[in-house]
Formats: C-alpha cells, structure tokens, sequence
C-alpha cells in the first residue's frame, strides 16, 4: 500500500463548534492519511466526531485549524463556489437516507452529476448504464425512488456517487437502515468496485457488518485518532 | 438549463393540492385584475374614441388663440397650412371645418344649436358621418342643403325635403341668414350631439358666415394616433406662431385628468390584492423552503451551486404564477370577451352624465392584449421579488447543518 498515491491527507486538524453555550470540541488534533484503493471504515460512538471528520474530508465542513489535502488540494484555499465545483468533481458521497432527488428517476439521478459537469449525452447515456448494470439495477432504470426499495435507492445513491469519477466515495452510514439482505448486498457491490475498479471508499459506521468488511478501521474517540488498523 | 428546468417543473407537481391552491389564489388575483382593467379601459377608450371620432378628430389646428376665443373672427385660410403640411406622413388628410353657434327655426319652432360646415367627403373619411344618416341622403360636395341631427329635427319638427331657417352672427359681425332643404337626418349615440348638431356643406357655410375663403378649423386625420402627440409637435414645428395645434388630450383635459384619476384608484385597489396573493405565494415558498431544506442541502453537497438552485426555485415559483395567471387570463377571457361584445348599457343619472359628455352611455370591455401581458407581467415580478428571500436563504444554507435536519 505504501506506494499508492494519497487520496487524503489530514494534518492535526481541530474543530470546535462555537454556536453552542459552551463551546464544543469536536476533533483535537486529527492526522490521518488515506491512499488510493482503500476501504476504510471510521468507526467510534456517538458524538465521538467522526461525521464531523468525514464532512471536513467532504468539503462540507470547515476545520477551524489544521490542513486538508484531497487529490493535492488544499480545501481550506478554496471559496464555497470552487469547493462546491471540486466536490462535484473529486468526491462521491452516499448518505444514510439515500437522498435521491424524487422527481427523477433512477437514470436521472445517477446522471444528475454528470449533468451539473456538462458531460455529453453519449457518455452520460453510456456511463450511466454501465454504473446502473455495476449495481444490479440495470433493469430499473426509469423508476422513480419512490418505486424502488430501500437496498435499491442506496445502490442508486453508489451509482450516483461513482458517476463523475470521483477521488474516493464517502458514504456516511451507508447501511443504517437497510435490512440484512440489502445490506450484504450493497457491500458486495462496493467492495467489488473497490478491488476490481480501485475506488477507494470512507465510511462511517456504526455497523459491525461493514467494519467485518472494511480493511482498514479507524476508530475516533473525544474528537482524537484512538486506533488505526490495517487487515 | 433543461435539467434546472425539469426538475422544476416535476417539483411543482410534488405536492398537487398546494400547488392547486396557490395557482388558484393568483388565478383569482389575475382574473379579478383583467376584469376591472378590461372594463375600465374599454369605459375610456370608449369614452375618448366616442368624442374624438364623433366630432373632435386626434388633433385640430386653428388660427392662434381660437382655442380660447372660439370666435369666427379667429377664422384663418387653409391654404398656406396646407402647403406647408402637404409632406408631413403620418397626416392622412386635413379635414376643414368652420363651425359655429346658429339658431335653428322651423314654422313656430326655435332653438339654439351647432353649425358645422363641412367637406362632405372628406368629413365622412374622418367622421363617417355618412354611415349616422338614418332618413334622406348624405350631403353631396356643394350642396346647399343641411344634415340635422335626429334631437334637433324632433324638436323643430322637421323631416327631410322640409325647410331650415338658420340665423347667426358671421365673420366680424356681419348678419347671416339663409334658408337650407333638409337633406337627412342623422343619428348621434349622445343625446347632447343629437339636440344640437346641424352639418352644411363647407361653401355653403363660408357664404352663410360670410368668411369668404376662410375656415375655422382643421382636423387632424391620421393612421398612427399613438404618435398624434409626436406629429402635434411637428406641426406646431412648421407652422410657427401663427397658427395652434391641440391634440385631443390637450382639447378634453378634464377627460383625461378624469380618466387618469380613476385609473389610478384602480390601480392601488390591484396593488392591494396582488399583495394579499403576494403573501399567499410567499407562503408557499415559505413552506417548500423549509420541507425541502435537507434535499436543498444534498443538492449542494453533491455539487449543485447555489445559483442554480436558486434558478431551480424561481422556475419553479414562475412556473406556479404562470399556470394561476393563464388559468386567471382563460376564465375571465370569455367574460370579458361578452362584455366587449355586448357592452353594459347604463341608464338613469350615471347615464345622464355619460350624456353630458357627449358619449353614449355604454360600459364596453376592452381586449386589449396589453391588458392580459400586464397581468402576466405583474406576476412575473411579484414573484421576482418573492424570490429573494429563498435566494438568501439558499446563499446562507449550510449543506452540513442542512442534513442535520
């Protein structure tokens, strides 16, 4: 793994939250590294800063002090527009409730990003299919959310993710409320994408399920790196 | 941009009964404003078509300071003006005219009235006065007879082949009488025209008062009377100080000051309904704002500029006011359209006063499509307006704090 290229770097970054009575520390000091190819779980309990950390890895978030590189860039120089283009480009996100957009369909939403990038038709009709096929979901693509099951919209939310792209895929309980089923089957497909394409997935998680998976587990606790492993 | 727009245009339908009740709240406002602006544009344009074609034309030219003295001594020859306007090209035709008071006699009847010379031919270019002849014939260019308007032959008892006696004052002081052969009877809407108009031929009139080659006025004809206040000023341009040229908003001015009086109260009667509906619109973005604010926050996270949704919302609140405001325009289309058909036909004193201005006591709708666009156009920038509250609000929305819910 040493000779991977860094994905992200994360150098002694703090962030204190100040619109609270008193004020509220959620990371002190958090340095971290994650190269291409991993397949990373962020595990701790709550309130431990871990969506906190993996927001700031997003580009949604602003540290209050430290540095952030994603693909050699540094977050912290860009303006909210740029910041804003570079998740565009450089970061895939799933999040817990799939959060596709309703009025589209299946193919639209994965499109959607694509769209936002004015990537031709051709490559968007193509590319879609191939993300939409990757997911099992080649058949359903002109369904809307609300015809699709839970399993089904976070393999979209993958999809859609994956569609630009990206440096790596961040996906923020991915599994929190899936069934077994789709749970197991949603991490098939990431973890297959991540050895047969390379994509390099963070999660956080709560779910023993996908830390089982993960081959590297990074456990936060009171906002500070409490243990690194590899597999 | 067809991606902004579809997504706008399938989130207006996420939620049909809200969207139902705003389009039906603006469709309300719109079709309420077409109604008043219909009604009272037509009631206007009605009112100052009705004086400038039945008698004043869009503009007259007289000798210097007839306007205030309507003497026939402030007669004038037409013949330089002429001249002079002959390559003006918005002017279709200069209509002469000497007119005048006369009193009117027929056996044991008399009574006061307006004696009009006129060009016959052209005249009824301007007037069509030809087509108001309701007994006997048209005026034929140097005749000798009279046309009566059907309130003074009623009253003098006279028909056509009868006999007029007309007696006056003419140019400096001279007496004029003469004896005219009732040629026709015409028809006025306004029983005011109706008592008092009688038309002879305009040689016969400068014999009667006696102005030899001289006339006291010159209509105006022309085919573009929305430039009149433009061509006005050219003429006034040409023919210098000697000569005066009105326009009609110069000749009515209570008229028109009325007219702009009432507009105006109309206006801030819509001002406030379209404010009452303002609120409602604002509502609804209010609602979509806050139900849509984790969605609005993915949409960010995912790479959507905030200027893009901000278009997204416009779109979609244009969308709404478009749907309410041609809903509004094709249900008040029809009722409008009737009224402009079939006009309101008003009676007892508001007729009277109808009457005193000499105009027929009608309420018309107008169809004019500036009267739809204006709605459309009002729409358009109230929820322009509306719209930079969810802008702000969009501009300072943290995708983080967003999801967080």
């Amino acid at each position: 793994m040493t000779d991977k290229k860094v994905v992200v770097s994360v150098k002694d970054v703090h962030k204190t939250y100040t619109e609270t009575k008193v004020p509220v520390k959620a990371l002190r000091g958090v340095t971290l590294e994650i190269k291409q190819g991993e397949f990373t779980a962020i595990v701790g309990p709550s309130g431990s800063g871990k969506t906190t950390l993996l927001n700031i890895i997003g580009g949604l978030d602003r540290p209050t002090s430290g540095e952030i590189l994603v693909d050699g860039t540094d977050l912290s120089q860009l303006s909210d527009n740029k910041l804003i283009d570079f998740r565009k480009t450089h970061i895939g996100f799933v999040f817990q409730s799939y959060n596709l957009i309703p009025v589209l369909t299946a193919k639209e939403n994965v499109e959607f990003v694509m769209l936002l990038q004015n990537v031709a038709q051709q490559k968007r009709d193509q590319r879609t299919k191939e993300l939409m096929e990757a997911v099992g979901l080649g058949d359903r693509m002109h369904n809307r959310p609300s015809e699709l099951s839970g399993g089904q919209q976070q393999r979209v939310a993958v999809a859609r993710a994956l569609a630009p792209k990206p440096a790596f895929v961040l996906a923020d309980e991915p599994t929190a409320n899936l069934d077994s089923a789709s749970t197991a089957n949603l991490l098939d497909i990431m973890s297959r994408l991540n050895q047969q394409e390379g994509m390099t997935f963070v999660f956080s998680t709560h779910d023993q399920r996908v830390i089982d998976r993960a081959r590297r587990v990074i456990t936060i606790e009171d906002g500070k790196v409490l243990s690194d492993i590899r597999k | 941009m067809k991606q902004i727009f579809t997504l706008a245009s399938r989130n207006i339908w996420r939620n049909k009964r809200r969207t139902f009740i705003t389009a039906g709240s603006i469709l309300f406002a719109v079709f309420f404003a077409v109604a008043i602006s219909s009604i009272q544009k037509g009631t206007w344009d009605h009112m100052v078509d009705s004086i400038v074609h039945y008698h004043f034309g869009y503009a007259q030219i007289h000798k210097s300071g007839y306007w205030d003295d309507k003497s026939l001594d402030n007669a004038f020859d037409p013949e330089p003006v002429t001249k002079i306007l002959s390559d003006e090209k918005d002017i279709r035709q200069l209509v002469p005219r000497i007119e005048s008071f006369a009193l009117a006699s027929s056996g044991q009847y008399t009574k006061g009235g307006m004696v009009i010379g006129i060009d016959p031919q052209r005249e009824s270019r301007l007037t069509k006065v030809d087509g108001r002849v309701i007994e006997g014939q048209y005026l034929l260019s140097e005749d000798e007879g009279a046309l009566v308007a059907e309130g003074m032959a009623d009253y003098l008892k006279i028909s056509v082949g009868d006999t007029l006696i007309l007696i006056s004052q003419g140019y400096h002081g001279i007496n004029a009488a003469g004896k005219f052969p009732v040629r026709g009877l015409v028809r006025f809407g306004s029983p005011e025209l109706s008592k008092q108009l009688i038309y002879i031929g305009l040689e016969k009139a400068k014999w009667f008062y006696g102005t030899e080659n001289l006339i006291t006025t010159l209509v105006v004809d022309t085919d573009k009377p929305e430039k009149i206040e433009h061509t006005v000023k050219l003429i006034r341009k040409n023919l210098g100080d000697d000569y005066e040229a009105l326009d009609y908003k110069e000749m009515m001015p209570d008229l028109i000051q009325a007219k702009e009086v009432d507009t105006a109260g109309s206006q801030i009667i819509l001002m406030v309904l379209y404010l009452i509906i303002g609120f409602g619109i604002f509502g609804t973005i209010l609602m979509m704002l806050k139900e849509r604010e984790y969605e609005f926050g993915i949409l960010k996270a995912i790479g959507m500029r905030t200027s893009k949704l901000n278009l997204m919302l416009w779109l979609e609140t244009i969308l709404l006011g478009l749907i309410g405001c041609l809903a509004g325009i094709i249900v008040a289309f029809p009722l409008v359209y009737y009224f402009y058909k079939n006009p309101i036909q008003l009676s007892g004193e508001m007729a009277n006063a109808y009457e005193k201005f000499g105009v027929e006591p009608l309420l018309p709708a107008s169809i004019h499509p500036s009267i739809f666009i204006t709605q459309a156009l009002v729409v358009f920038f109230l929820i322009t307006v509306l719209a930079i509250y969810p802008m702000i609000k969009l501009h300072r929305l943290k995708p983080v704090e967003a999801m967080r819910g």
